[in-house]
């Protein structure tokens, strides 16, 4: 998460070339940019299309349906905090209103240093033991305020 | 020889920090020289005691929880290898009340094998379904299904054997096996434990699906917000087409089944089936207008079973017992178990599998243990974010799709969310407003504009404005919804705004900006 290569046409490219032959390849392809580069480029679009015969309007449709693709790029660490019902419970909407806080963003938001971009997410599937957050593709539970703080801590310090 | 540890990488467990208890035992095993093995499990579900460490002895596992890092030095000192005495000592898990109470059927293995090894698959009755089902005609496989009284367990309750007997009888060259484990709904976590902790469960499933309707390819496809089951699940199918339980050829029978796995992009909407398919065809997960139906017309316009996850997890059972065997649990129409999830405000919350007709009482209470926070419950959510808010006073409704229908909720998905006597009823009637606006696919009106009014409407009462007037209107608005949207977001969103405001009229009418009142609901 913390190393993500800077737009290539060539790689991008490459990526879409590995995916195109999957049934219903676009979503995969999708995934696989934004894995090697962080968001999915404006240029990938013309690229795209070509491959897979859709018109530019048909992916550039796809990409902004799905609220997991960016379009541009977010910062070097992605938290995403639930604020699903089961998370609500357990006070998640004061988990919210901290983290908005403490990062100073609201959703869809990175904060100053380019460290950590703030998503919302409904549910991670962790309900018995929220609040709960996601940093990057790692889980974590019952997150109060202290401890978020305590995870954005150890982001920070380690770039 | 090694002594054998279990210790679950279920999500859960990691987020409570398995990992880290790994390591440290590892470390510590090495400082004493003890010569162990761990395998890495799924979730029994007990997901207060995450992270349960098990030992097998000789009188069977012993189970230690929840193990932080900090603990391992001391369980050392304890003689845990040997089932030694210790503070966090639990004894064998299955004789822990919260699991001999329950009725193990789906979730048998789950917890207690290794869920990517096919030999340890086979040891604990897997894959007899399928043998059984390579021997038998398709028309039987269906009866089978049907014979049970499986129905869908999504959230629709459709009657399984009645779909796939759709799928059997139309004629194409082409047809296909879908999963749907887009399981979006807050406090449901069923799907996600069974592709982490026992895959080969689903492959199974799947598999036999494919045979009773003569189709070759099959998808899961998986929400993006559960990386460790999509990469479980990828794990699992290597597994299973190594071992030729998956491949052009499945043991020596001539049949083929290939199965892949796909990724949703973060859209609660695509747990809707034409929404799904939509989406795994790779175009923006619109809701499709029914007819035609899926097993007429599905993916790529092909005759497609689309099921939930645990709908195919059900099916090994009742192809290796018998469908009787699966009737016989429950009650009524609703017939064998119910994987729940016990969530939210809860002391021992986790996945509960009982045969329908318990009451909510008995799970919330009995298995749960009350609120986390002591406090008194106020509300009960089930069946998802748009399932109704129950109010404590019916919380003796059995747990059986009728029986919640006529109290006015669903059993959806089976997730049961409690909430204590700080919930505002008000704040939860409007962010499910809130929740349809943001993830609505935009295809109908009622849906795409209806909650983006709904959350004004609902701002408006909750501030005190023309609040007669404007709590009319928010009925108005809400049928509306409910008989104009193309599918169930749209559809049922009225059910937790509507269930709020009558079971919870007082947080509807409190002085604006005021807290809501410590009490349980009238």
């Amino acid at each position: 998460m913390t190393t993500q290569a800077s737009w290539n046409q060539d790689s991008a490219r490459q990526i879409i070339a590995g995916k195109k032959k999957l049934d219903g390849a676009l979503l995969p392809i999708l995934h696989a940019l934004q894995a090697h580069f962080g968001y999915v480029d404006e240029a990938a679009v013309p690229l795209i299309a070509d491959e897979l015969n859709l018109s530019r309007a048909e992916v550039h449709g796809v990409i902004t349906f799905y609220h997991d693709f960016r379009r541009h790029p977010g910062g070097r660490h992605v938290v995403k905090v639930c604020r699903a019902e089961a998370c609500q419970a357990l006070g998640a909407g004061m988990l919210e209103q901290h983290a908005k806080k403490s990062l100073g963003v609201d959703y869809h938001g990175t904060s100053k240093d380019g460290s950590v971009s703030l998503e919302q997410v409904f549910c991670l599937g962790n309900c018995a033991c929220g609040p709960s957050v996601m940093i990057d593709d790692k889980l974590h539970a019952r997150v109060t305020p202290q401890r978020f703080d305590s995870l954005i801590g150890k982001l920070k310090g380690g770039r | 020889m090694a002594i054998d540890l279990f210790i679950p990488m279920d999500a859960t467990a990691l987020a409570l920090g398995a990992d880290e208890v790994v390591e440290a035992i590892q470390q510590a095993a090495k400082k004493a020289k003890a010569d162990i093995r761990i395998t890495r499990t799924g979730s029994r579900g007990l997901f207060w005691l995450e992270p349960l460490v098990e030992v097998a002895t000789p009188e069977g596992r012993i189970a230690y929880g929840p193990v932080t890092p900090e603990d391992v030095d001391g369980l050392f000192a304890a003689g845990f290898l040997q089932g030694g005495k210790h503070d966090l000592r639990i004894g064998k898990p299955e004789d822990l009340p919260y699991l001999k109470q329950q009725h193990r059927v789906t979730f048998a293995r789950c917890g207690i094998t290794d869920p990517v090894s096919i030999p340890d698959y086979l040891a604990h009755g897997g894959y007899k379904g399928l043998k059984n089902a390579l021997g038998m005609e398709r028309a039987d496989i269906v009866k089978a299904v049907a014979d049970s009284g499986l129905r869908g367990r999504g959230g629709a309750g459709f009657p399984t054997g009645i779909k796939w007997q759709t799928v059997l009888k139309a004629e194409a060259d082409q047809k296909y096996i879908v999963c749907n484990a887009d399981e979006g709904d807050s406090g449901t976590f069923a799907d996600r434990m069974i592709m982490e902790g026992d895959p080969f469960l689903l492959i199974e499933g799947m598999t036999i699906a494919g045979l009773a309707v003569g189709a070759t390819k099959g998808f899961v496809y998986i929400r993006s917000e559960y990386p460790h089951a999509f990469a479980q699940m990828n794990r699992a199918i290597e597994a299973a087409k190594l071992a030729g339980y998956l491949g052009d050829n499945i043991q020596g029978s001539g049949k083929a089944f290939h199965l892949e796995t796909r990724l949703g992009a973060g859209a609660y909407i695509c747990g809707e089936e034409t929404s799904l398919l939509d989406s795994l065809e790779g175009k923006r997960g619109m809701v499709r207008a029914k007819p035609p139906l899926p097993a007429i017309k599905g993916l790529f316009g092909k005759p497609t079973i689309i099921n939930n996850l645990l709908s195919f997890a059900a099916v090994p059972t009742i192809l290796d017992q018998g469908a009787d065997y699966y009737r016989d649990f429950g009650m009524g129409r609703s017939r064998g178990t119910m994987p729940l999830q016990l969530a939210g405000n809860v002391k021992y919350g986790g996945l509960i599998e009982l045969a329908f007709g318990v009451t909510l009482r008995e799970v919330i209470e009995a298995f749960g243990g009350g609120t986390l926070s002591g406090r008194p419950i106020k509300a009960m959510q089930v069946g998802g974010p748009l399932g109704s808010y129950l109010p404590y006073s019916l919380i003796d409704t059995q747990i059986d799709y009728e029986a919640m229908a006529a109290a006015g909720g669903m059993l959806g998905h089976g997730g049961i969310v409690v909430f204590d006597d700080t919930v505002d009823m008000g704040a939860q009637a409007r962010f499910a407003m809130e929740f349809c606006a943001v993830e609505s696919c935009g295809k109908c009106t009622p849906c795409r504009i209806g909650s983006t009014r709904g959350v004004e409407v609902i701002d408006r009462i909750l501030a005190g404005i023309d609040r007669q007037k404007n709590l009319n209107l928010l009925d108005d608005l809400c049928d509306t919804m409910r008989d104009g949207s193309l599918c169930a977001l749209g559809g049922l969103t009225h059910m937790p705004v509507q269930s709020a405001v009558k079971h919870f009229g007082a947080d509807f009418n409190r002085p604006p900006g005021a807290a809501a009142p410590r009490q349980a609901a009238e």
